[in-house]
């Protein structure tokens, strides 16, 4: 244990993957001293309802996030590509769900 | 095969599974027999379903009343989840109690309408909590010798009772774990947490003893292959609770000892005597003897069906 005490614990997110065929997805943040600890609590907080089969937890500091400031320059560019969807095809009749 | 077809798998709608939140459920109960099984006497069975269900049952009034209490809103959320997978367990076994006496009372009945000399939980179970140290600790205790227990009657020849203990296994393990996890947490933590957590385990090592002090009900049910004989219980604990124990940095033998009196529940004994205890034994929690801190319980838990006859919600 290191010599200095914090009195409070850090703040995680909280990643949860429900039954199957979807990603993890974010469900909240939650308080605990370390990542096992996050781990159970994400377990009791998030996942009573029969959530999820799997979790992450990552310390929230440990994410890096894109600038609000910077939104202009990051999204918009992205506005007028028209050509980068593939809406140009026409689908076969055989291929449902598209 | 239903998913040759990798279109129709990705849209298969029919599993209403695959949806997020709160679906899937599954009554783990469905075609279970509820005959009694041929050869024993219902009361045992009666008794000894009131045993494991009125321990569940008093340790989830307990663990409640740490709810706005609890140090850290998570582990609050935690204490009432274990709570409430006790509370479930209870009224699975106060049900099968009613069934197998014939009397016709329901869980309900069982609940709130019992003398505190007719619940047969053990005295741990009933302790109140000086800190968290000592919850963590008692819930350590309870539920390793829980899981020990149901662990060998999903084998009972009991179906019903099998049955609770297959379900209850994945509830008590995770219970477990938890209380492990403080107990080292705080074992091998900071002077003080320390202090405080070594003074919890030896304050509940004594009456932890009278759960593997077999009582006659248990005795004959194990020998009839419905119930398991708590004596038989130990090495496991004990090998559970050394192990936790030094990792905790504590004494990995403090539970060692068969020591025990019912005044080490932790109040002084001012209830009115119980039913007492067949052959000169010491009258333990199975027989109905109590504390003072029962009476504390049942006045709160009691009081509003009590108040309240056949209210509903």
């Amino acid at each position: 244990m290191s010599g200095e005490i914090r009195h409070e614990w850090p703040l995680f997110e909280v990643f949860v993957r429900a039954k199957r065929g979807l990603n993890h997805v974010h469900v909240g943040s939650l308080r605990a001293a370390d990542h096992e600890m996050a781990v159970h609590h994400a377990r009791d907080l998030y996942t009573r309802r029969n959530e999820g089969v799997s979790i992450w937890v990552v310390r929230s500091d440990h994410i890096a996030a894109s600038d609000p400031g910077e939104k202009a320059a990051f999204f918009e560019p992205s506005g007028d590509k028209v050509y980068r969807h593939p809406t140009h095809y026409t689908i076969p009749d055989s291929i449902p769900h598209i | 095969m239903a998913f040759d077809d990798a279109y129709r798998a990705l849209t298969d709608h029919d599993d209403d599974a695959r949806w997020a939140y709160g679906t899937g459920f599954a009554d783990p109960f469905a075609g279970v027999p509820t005959e009694l099984p041929a050869g024993v006497d219902p009361a045992d069975l009666a008794a000894y379903c009131l045993m494991l269900g009125d321990d569940a049952l008093i340790m989830s009034h307990r663990l409640q009343e740490w709810v706005t209490r609890a140090p850290e809103l998570e582990d609050e959320l935690a204490l009432a989840n274990i709570a409430l997978d006790l509370l479930g367990q209870a009224r699975l076994l106060l049900t099968r109690a009613g069934q197998a006496e014939g009397s016709g009372r329901d869980e309900d009945t069982m609940a709130f309408r019992r003398e505190a000399a007719e619940f047969r939980h053990v005295c741990l179970a009933e302790r109140a909590d000086a800190d968290f140290a000592h919850l963590v600790a008692r819930l350590l205790v309870l539920s390793t010798w829980r899981l020990a227990a149901f662990d060998r009657l999903t084998a009972s020849r009991d179906p019903m009772l099998a049955a609770v203990a297959a379900k209850g296994i994945k509830e008590i393990t995770y219970h477990r774990d938890y209380a492990a996890q403080w107990v080292v947490r705080l074992g091998d933590g900071t002077e003080l947490s320390h202090a405080r957590m070594a003074a919890a385990a030896e304050a509940i090592a004594a009456p932890a003893g009278e759960l593997f002090r077999p009582h006659e009900v248990e005795i004959r049910l194990a020998a009839a292959g419905v119930a398991v004989d708590p004596s038989t219980l130990r090495a496991e604990f004990d090998a559970v609770l050394g192990q936790v124990l030094t990792a905790a940095t504590l004494d990995p033998h403090i539970f060692d000892t068969e020591m025990y009196a019912p005044a080490d529940c932790g109040a002084a004994a001012t209830m009115p005597p119980g039913p007492g205890a067949p052959g000169g034994r010491p009258p333990s929690g199975r027989d109905g003897e109590h504390t003072a801190a029962l009476h504390d319980i049942l006045t709160e838990m009691q009081s509003l069906a009590r108040a309240v006859p056949g209210g509903a919600w």
